[in-house]
């Protein structure tokens, strides 16, 4: 594709280069340099006071001695393993339900989509209120059928807590991707189906989740993503007094550790892992597009 | 298409699940909400009742907010931090976007793959360094550090608008070329003008995350509450009010944080639907 295009004349070069100064000096600066260097400071102990000093792996070992940092990185693995399922499931479930020719579906559609606008902070601040234990919503109404009452934010149950909130705040996302991908069947496949006698359920496993794998696939990509940086709900809803968390996740303890701790070499080991993670994992995604993903 | 009688009773039941199961589950996206707004005008003696409608409802709460915090202040600064990101990304990421796009030039495929290749990093790998460059620079305990990188483009960005822009048909850019229209005058006369619903898409969601944002003001400006953000400042507020018991307040300053984007929501419902779309179809 290199051939097509606009030829740049002349003087015209100077204004190519304008047009991609940005964009060069955010890869040097914010991205691929800073991989760089993140890479280099990870490899020391760096406090920003003293120079740093060369420490070879001993900041990627501490990975796995380090009883906090090891905890953290299992509850971002967890989180994710509920979290992306669970937005998948319940925003394609709306997305269906939408799609079915009903009355008042902006009217719906307003209000799966209101969380996705509202700040996490905001959201969290009255989601503290809806999980207080002697004076919340929830366990008022959980008692009220007869429930016991529920620590919602207490270490046990607080990462179930927080997956909930964070899917309730995405489903609007979802949702919207998956309706653009259920609106591109023709409803004539569907209405071939029901007079072949094929029930409900083949309908969907033989029509709907093959045609619209490409939504699936964008979505669950779009949430592997944001489920590894995850953050603010964790931080409003489980911050304790000292500043750390009941449930640290892995970008928490990057933050806590170089901005708290000034641990420049830790937290930059913790955030090339966070990063490797992703990357791993969306090699496995595109290996399943690959293989699973139809495009018409 | 001749409908038997049973085949269109099991629909009128199907129709009435639908909307028993699309109601339920709107209650429950809608309630936190609707808590919020009754909160935020109750006494705080009456905060924890668990009735919907105020009895007496009071507006103290929002007085008492310009007490804890220079509420006005932070919200300035929320403004203020994310119409400049706004301008920043729609400015830098289109640049780049059209050079990619719709220039050639040697080694734009190679610059193309590195820039796409930093949509999979994880912000969170430039937060250390970026804020040893800032330190060098002087700029820490300024707002710099939080509006300075929206100049400097972006993979989301870039990649969004370069997809819009191949849309556009290349004859027209040809044409313009042959009429004596310089590079320039491309871009800003005739890619720009046609690409609005791309753009506003990308300042709805550059507008968004700038003021949901906590990370980056948290880091650059924890403490600094004439100059932080609104969630900084929601965030800090929250620890003192949550032990003084004012749940009645921190629902009044949530409310007003989230009131500017529920409104541009309303008004531009359809660039948000469109955007989403627009970066989920078009790949």
């Amino acid at each position: 594709m290199e051939a097509s295009g606009i030829k740049p004349l002349g003087g015209e070069r100077f204004w190519l280069g304008v047009l991609l100064a940005p964009t060069i000096t955010g890869l040097i600066f914010g991205t691929l340099g800073s991989v760089v260097a993140t890479l280099l400071i990870s490899l020391t102990d760096w406090d920003l006071l003293t120079p740093p000093q060369w420490v070879g792996l001993a900041n990627y070992i501490k990975l796995f001695t380090d009883k906090d940092l090891f905890e953290s990185f299992l509850n971002t693995i967890k989180f994710s393993a509920m979290y992306v399922p669970g937005v998948a499931v319940v925003s394609l479930a709306v997305a269906m339900l939408m799609n079915r020719r009903i009355h008042g579906i902006s009217l719906y559609r307003t209000m799966y989509f209101l969380p996705v606008v509202t700040s996490a902070v905001a959201a969290a601040l009255v989601w503290q209120m809806i999980y207080g234990r002697d004076t919340g919503l929830l366990n008022y109404v959980s008692e009220r059928l007869g429930g016991k009452p529920v620590c919602w934010l207490c270490p046990s149950k607080a990462l179930y807590s927080v997956v909930i909130v964070n899917v309730w705040g995405a489903i609007g996302e979802g949702m919207i991707i998956f309706l653009a991908g259920l609106q591109a069947i023709p409803r004539d496949y569907y209405e071939a189906a029901t007079v072949d006698g094929a029930s409900g359920w083949q309908q969907f496993t033989r029509i709907t989740v093959p045609l619209i794998t490409p939504s699936i696939f964008f979505q669950t990509l779009i949430t592997t993503i944001n489920a590894f940086q995850a953050y603010e709900y964790i931080y409003m809803l489980t911050r304790r007094g000292q500043g750390d968390s009941s449930v640290p996740v892995v970008v928490f303890s990057i933050y806590r550790r170089a901005f708290n701790f000034f641990r420049m070499g830790e937290a930059s080991a913790l955030a090339i892992e966070l990063a490797v993670m992703v990357i791993a994992l969306m090699a496995v995604y595109f290996w399943l597009e690959r293989r699973y993903v139809v495009y018409e | 298409m001749k409908i038997s009688p049973g085949l269109r009773a099991s629909n009128t039941l199907l129709d009435s699940g639908t909307y028993l199961l699309l109601s339920l589950g709107a209650v429950i996206m809608v309630v936190p909400f609707l808590w919020m707004v009754a909160t935020s005008f109750k006494l705080p003696a009456d905060q924890y009742t668990k009735t919907l409608i105020p009895d007496p409802a009071t507006l103290d709460n929002f007085k008492e907010l310009w007490q804890h915090l220079p509420f006005p202040r932070l919200l300035f600064n929320s403004f203020w931090l994310s119409i400049l990101a706004t301008i920043g990304q729609l400015l830098t990421c289109s640049m780049g976007a059209f050079a990619f796009a719709v220039v050639r030039f040697r080694g734009r495929n190679l610059l193309f793959t590195l820039l796409l290749i930093t949509l999979m990093i994880p912000g969170q790998v430039a937060l250390i360094p970026n804020f040893i460059v800032f330190k060098w620079l002087g700029l820490i305990g300024t707002q710099a550090p939080l509006w300075l990188p929206s100049f400097w483009g972006g993979a989301f960005g870039t990649f969004l608008l370069r997809q819009y822009f191949l849309t556009i048909p290349r004859d027209l850019a040809d044409a313009a070329r042959v009429d004596g229209a310089s590079l320039m005058q491309i871009f800003w006369r005739v890619y720009l003008p046609l690409s609005k619903p791309a753009l506003a898409a990308l300042s709805i969601f550059v507008f968004q995350w700038s003021w949901n944002d906590l990370l980056h003001p948290l880091v650059y400006l924890p403490t600094d509450m004439q100059r932080t953000t609104l969630t900084v400042g929601l965030a800090f507020f929250q620890q003192q009010l949550v032990m003084g018991g004012k749940f009645t307040v921190l629902m009044a300053g949530a409310l007003i944080s989230i009131l500017p984007l529920i409104l541009v929501f309303f008004i531009a419902q359809k660039q948000f639907v469109e955007g989403i779309a627009l970066t989920g179809v078009k790949r």
